[in-house]
């Protein structure tokens, strides 16, 4: 037995015991917690495929920045504890008919490859790159066809990305009325005309 | 390393005109503030109606761009000339709407902008990656157009509803994806094609079944219904008409040309799947809707009940299905955008009604626009010779050419319960004593509701330019 | 190949190794050698003697979730960036535009989302 096979099976099960405990933490602070070791875990899976990019890109964009979303949503509810575990067993039967179907669905594709199920097989540019070099990095192999081949779903991800930006600041932005706030640039425009004013003081008079 | 050439500009021109017009009137709303509203509605107006345009004069000749991910046929420019269409009036609706509301976000007609574009990039697709792009792009702009009116509780609660049941619906699709991909080594529709020639084994299928399920979440066919009722009833009237007019159509368009394009060499073992979603849209539809008093959640059910008819016509697989189909998305609209003109139109002194009941005595206080409304009942539930009977002539008559009667005798029995709910409103208006005494309609109201009778009532009369359009467009995928 | 793999991370796994022993090890010492007498007032909220108000946890604000949101976008923006750094030599002028477009298009959200005041805390 390969000794990478040790480490699929340690990151697998480390994998779905935290998922499942996704699931069932009492306390949605710990959920979030089991979701980071989650993603790490799968982090380590993508690397055992010797997808090195694709793992640092999971444990920067969603243990660093989505998981802590989900942290500032967690705390943004005032939510029970209790009242939101009552709803748990009642659909517990749904849940489980829908991971018995996945599972029935798991051992009908296992079982079209054990038995010898040929896979059709034209593989997408990316892998032609990486199979004309083998020494080539992920990154690169990513980053050849990226900006070029499919340039087509690079721009369509950065509109996604905007209309991301344009909903959360729709739906979330409200502004306060009656705020004062620093103006840097009418600042730095004062002159000394428009700040000073220079008054001829009579004596003994006052101003 | 691949060379990309670039495609001709004319071949993407539409979503061109889109993408660079939402992002100019960005800036302009950013820089002008409020003060821009009337500009940027305008302006949005404008660009849709100049993407149909640039859609309607395109080529007819078939052209992908993009490596293939990218498909403009007579199919697709069809399709986006409805779409298109479509979001233009209800955006015209949405304005008028504005106009009486305090709260005027310049950024509603940004997102009917891009959810539009990704609508054309869905209609478009050529590949599953493309799909889901062009699917999620407008997807996320609805969500947030459902949840537009954040200060009432209902509208938030749709937009919610809509983004945690569509994040799951993505999720089964992506699911699909990639069991398809694992099975053929390809996303390419043509690639799907060649692959499932050899015949599919059953993690194929799966991959089909959760593809598909996750097309009927946005299409809202049964068993996927459930956010429909909630979310329409929920989320600002106009906004509720493009889900209704423009969402469905693009997504049909996705369905149709997935089905027929990448697994219709395989059409046995999805045609029990489309058979048995037709009949549970078109009953449910047709039984669920009799209770309902609101009637954004009666046009809910019978949005869900049309998509059942509709996909009769994708049943039967055949060209002539999908004629019907075209025919179908194309009345569908028409009458969907006019019902929901008259919905915006309920506004009292007070502010808008939405139940039935509020249009008893109408035909008396307002006769031209219960006139229109009653046109637009009667070629709902099919009444000849309106457009919605031709639109389910076409799907039943394709049906029972691919043999299946049974299908098209559902059909026929649930038109005629569905018909008495839209009936029963005809008679509220007609026959019911009542205060219904509503402000009169503004002008922009007024032409969509016009323009929208005369279509539902001329289509019978001339039905062949729309036919021949959709005739040749569903030729082109075959 | 997938060895290959293993021996180039193997100081990473006997880092985790170790950091797993040193971790459990803290863990599960004080159960061991610790004098222990559990008591509720040990674990309960200490507030200049006096019993606690209220729940410490408090509702955040949504301003934090906008913060975050924004953050992920241009986090995700970043992520693109990198493959096109590391292959920008072979990826010649049409590379360059598509990612100069790509930027524009989120320069424009980052217009808008500076000028609509998102960056402001108020």
């Amino acid at each position: 037995m390969d000794v990478s096979f040790a480490f699929f099976y340690l990151f697998a099960a480390v994998l779905l015991g935290s998922g499942f405990m996704v699931v069932a933490a009492r306390n949605p602070v710990h959920a979030v917690l089991f979701l980071i070791l989650a993603f790490v875990n799968a982090a380590a899976l993508f690397l055992l495929l010797s997808a090195e990019f694709l793992a640092m890109i999971l444990v920067v964009v969603y243990v660093g920045a989505v998981a802590v979303l989900f942290l500032f949503v967690v705390m943004m509810l005032d939510v029970d504890f209790a009242e939101l575990k009552q709803g748990f067993l009642q659909y517990l039967p749904i849940g489980a008919l829908i991971g018995v179907l996945f599972l029935i669905e798991l051992i009908a594709v296992a079982s079209f490859i054990v038995s010898g199920g040929k896979i059709a097989g034209a593989p997408l540019a990316i892998n032609a790159v990486a199979q004309g070099e083998r020494n080539i990095t992920n990154v690169k192999a990513i980053g050849d066809v990226l900006y070029t081949t499919y340039v087509y779903y690079f721009e369509a991800a950065g509109l996604i990305l905007l209309v991301a930006m344009l909903g959360a600041i729709v739906l979330t932005l409200h502004r306060r009325e009656g705020v004062r706030r620093q103006s840097a640039a009418e600042q730095n425009a004062r002159t000394k005309l428009t700040a000073v004013e220079l008054r001829k003081v009579p004596f003994r008079q006052g101003v | 390393m691949m060379a990309t050439a670039l495609p001709s500009i004319l071949t993407i021109l539409p979503e061109l005109v889109l993408a660079t017009g939402a992002l100019f009137l960005i800036l302009t709303g950013a820089f002008q503030g409020t003060r821009s509203i009337n500009l940027v509605n305008g302006a949005a107006f404008a660009i849709l109606v100049v993407a149909a345009i640039a859609t309607v004069f395109q080529t007819s000749e078939t052209q992908t761009a993009f490596n293939g991910s990218f498909v403009v046929d007579d199919f697709a420019r069809f399709m986006k000339v409805v779409t298109l269409l479509g979001a233009a009036a209800t955006l015209a609706l949405a304005i008028d709407e504005m106009s009486r509301q305090l709260q005027k976000p310049f950024e509603l007609a940004i997102l009917v902008l891009l959810s539009s574009l990704g609508m054309l990039l869905m209609i478009s697709a050529n590949d599953l990656i493309a799909l889901y792009l062009g699917l999620e792009l407008s997807s996320l702009a609805l969500y947030v157009l459902a949840a537009i009116d954040r200060h009432n509780a209902k509208a938030s609660e749709a937009g919610l509803k809509y983004f945690v049941l569509g994040a799951l619906s993505s999720g089964m699709l992506l699911y699909g994806a990639s069991l398809i991909y694992g099975f053929t080594g390809t996303v390419s529709f043509a690639g799907i094609a060649a692959a499932v020639k050899g015949g599919s084994g059953p993690g194929l299928m799966f991959g089909l079944v959760f593809l598909l399920a996750g097309l009927a979440f946005k299409i809202s066919a049964v068993p996927f219904h459930m956010w429909t009722p909630d979310v329409y009833e929920g989320a600002p009237t106009p906004v509720t008409a493009y889900f209704a007019a423009t969402n469905k159509i693009a997504a049909m368009a996705l369905t149709t040309r997935v089905l027929i394009q990448a697994f219709g060499t395989d059409a046995a073992e999805w045609r029990q799947i489309l058979v048995f979603i037709s009949i549970a849209s078109m009953g449910l539809g047709a039984f669920a809707a009799i209770g309902q008093r609101n009637i954004k959640r009666l046009m809910a059910y019978s949005s869900i009940s049309h998509v059942g008819y509709a996909l009769v016509g994708l049943s039967a697989g055949t060209q002539d299905g999908v004629n019907g189909v075209l025919v179908y998305m194309a009345i569908y609209m028409a009458m969907t955008v006019g019902t929901f003109g008259c919905i915006v139109a309920m506004r009292t002194k007070d502010g808008s009604v939405e139940t039935i009941d509020d249009l008893s005595g109408l035909a008396r206080s307002q006769p031209a626009f219960a006139f229109v409304l009653m046109v637009l009942m009667f070629s709902l539930a099919g009444v000849p010779p309106l457009a919605g009977f031709w639109a389910k002539w076409y799907v039943f008559s394709a049906a029972v050419d691919a043999g299946l009667v049974p299908l098209a005798v559902i059909g026929f029995l649930t038109s005629v319960v569905g018909a008495y709910y839209y009936l029963r409103i005809v008679r509220v208006m007609y026959f019911d004593d009542g205060p219904a005494r509503f402000v009169p309609l503004s002008g922009v109201l007024r032409a969509v509701l016009a323009v929208c009778g005369i279509v539902v009532i001329l289509f019978g009369l001339l039905p062949s330019p729309i036919v021949m359009a959709a005739g040749a467009a569903a030729k082109s995928l075959f | 190949m997938v060895n290959d793999l293993l021996s180039a991370y193997l100081p990473l796994a006997i880092f985790i190794g170790v950091a797993v022993v040193i971790g459990l090890a803290l863990l599960i010492s004080p159960f061991l050698i610790a004098y222990q007498q559990p008591d509720p007032e040990k674990l309960s909220a200490y507030e200049c003697g006096f019993n606690a108000f209220d729940d410490a946890r408090m509702t955040f604000d949504v301003r934090y979730y906008l913060v975050a949101l924004l953050f992920i976008i241009f986090d995700l923006e970043v992520a693109f960036l990198f493959p096109w750094a590391v292959t920008f030599g072979a990826l010649g002028w049409f590379g360059f535009w598509s990612m100069m477009i790509f930027l524009g298009v989120l320069t424009i959200g980052f217009i808008y989302e500076w000028k609509k005041g998102a960056l402001e805390w108020d």
